[in-house]
């Protein structure tokens, strides 16, 4: 009889755990590769984000920014080339573990609030985009009532 | 009741006709930027233009931000592209002449463009007195919340950024502007 043939099989825990961490091996380093390229680096501790969902947050956040070289549509769908970059940026820093709050406040803090396509609740912008439209919506239902009342109270013409 | 309805009737129609008028008076395609007052956002990016004599660099050779300090800086954005960038391109050569022995940098940063139709546009214009450098990716132009070319941040001795140009820059412009900022430079600054 050959050695080989006396080997022990190997238990199939063994491979699925090999496998297991080849793939993870392999997953880690094309991660590092492409960290390296970027200027945000993960910070450690960071947990890994997978590809779709890291996809599915940059869509979701890129679509609340404005393109800056369109008019009045989000870098999610701007075919610019700024707005793809701008995108990029997003993901950099989704991955380098940055919050929602964060990446925003840094496109804030280039471009102003202007870059945000709903802006914040606060201050002239509750007021005119919210508080003033608010109330103009309901002075015209108060108006529209005021009428209504009007011509149901008003006599009914003569029969002829 | 007439004089109710005279009375509300302008009421309306003037605030609202204000409004539009004022409005008229506003490029759509404005976009206050926040920076001016700020620190500049720090950059290091390397020369592909080299420029001329006294301010020439070599090509591969980083310039950064930080080690302009003490210095007014001019940082100009500009692409190949662009028609504005030709209205500005020798005012900007100009002004930089001008203060070829004053403690004034001029940068430029090529924007979205490729390096043979930046150098070869350069050449086109009749040179550039001053160095450029290449932006990849954009992250430069994204860090000064540029949105279109051409875009000019003029920075003082402290690199706070003190003017924002959008569209073309005059010399007369720059001169007025690197004129107060070197006339307003610490005691400690000046030599």
């Amino acid at each position: 009889m050959s050695a080989a043939r006396h080997r022990r099989p190997v238990p199939a825990v063994a491979i699925h755990i090999a496998l297991g961490a080849a793939l993870l091996f392999f997953a880690s380093g094309s991660a590092a590769a492409q960290g390296d390229s970027l200027r945000t680096s993960p910070v450690p501790g960071t947990p890994v984000i997978s590809d779709s969902a890291l996809e599915a947050r940059t869509r979701s956040l890129a679509v609340q920014l404005r393109c800056a070289v369109c008019q009045g549509i989000s870098i999610q769908e701007s075919p610019s080339g700024l707005a793809g970059e701008m995108r990029e940026v997003v993901k950099e820093m989704l991955r380098a573990g940055k919050t929602e709050e964060e990446i925003k406040a840094y496109f804030v803090s280039k471009y102003g609030e202007w870059i945000l396509l709903e802006p914040k609740p606060r201050g002239f912008n509750l007021l005119f985009l919210y508080v003033f439209p608010t109330l103009v919506l309901l002075g015209g239902l108060a108006g529209i009532g005021v009428l209504v009342r009007r011509w149901s109270a008003a006599p009914a013409p003569p029969a002829a | 009741m007439n004089w109710k309805r005279a009375l509300l009737t302008p009421a309306i129609a003037i605030p609202v006709i204000g409004l539009f008028a004022w409005g008229m008076t506003r490029d759509p395609k404005y976009i206050p930027s926040p920076l001016p007052g700020r620190q500049a956002p720090a950059f290091a990016l390397e020369v592909f233009a080299p420029g001329e004599a006294p301010f020439q660099k070599a090509p591969g050779e980083v310039i950064r931000l930080d080690s302009l300090r003490g210095k007014v800086v001019v940082v100009n954005f500009w692409a190949s592209w662009c028609l504005a960038c030709r209205d500005e391109h020798q005012d900007l050569s100009r002004a930089a002449m001008r203060y070829a022995n004053a403690p004034v940098q001029f940068v430029g940063i090529s924007y979205m463009d490729t390096r043979p139709n930046s150098l070869e546009w350069i050449e086109q214009m009749g040179g550039q007195a001053y160095p450029s450098v290449d932006d990849p990716r954009s992250r430069t132009a994204i860090d000064y919340g540029l949105y279109g070319v051409p875009e000019t941040f003029i920075l003082d001795v402290t690199g706070r950024v003190a003017h924002k140009q959008t569209g073309p820059i005059t010399h007369a412009l720059l001169s007025r502007i690197i004129d107060s900022l070197l006339a307003a430079r610490p005691a400690t600054e000046t030599k």
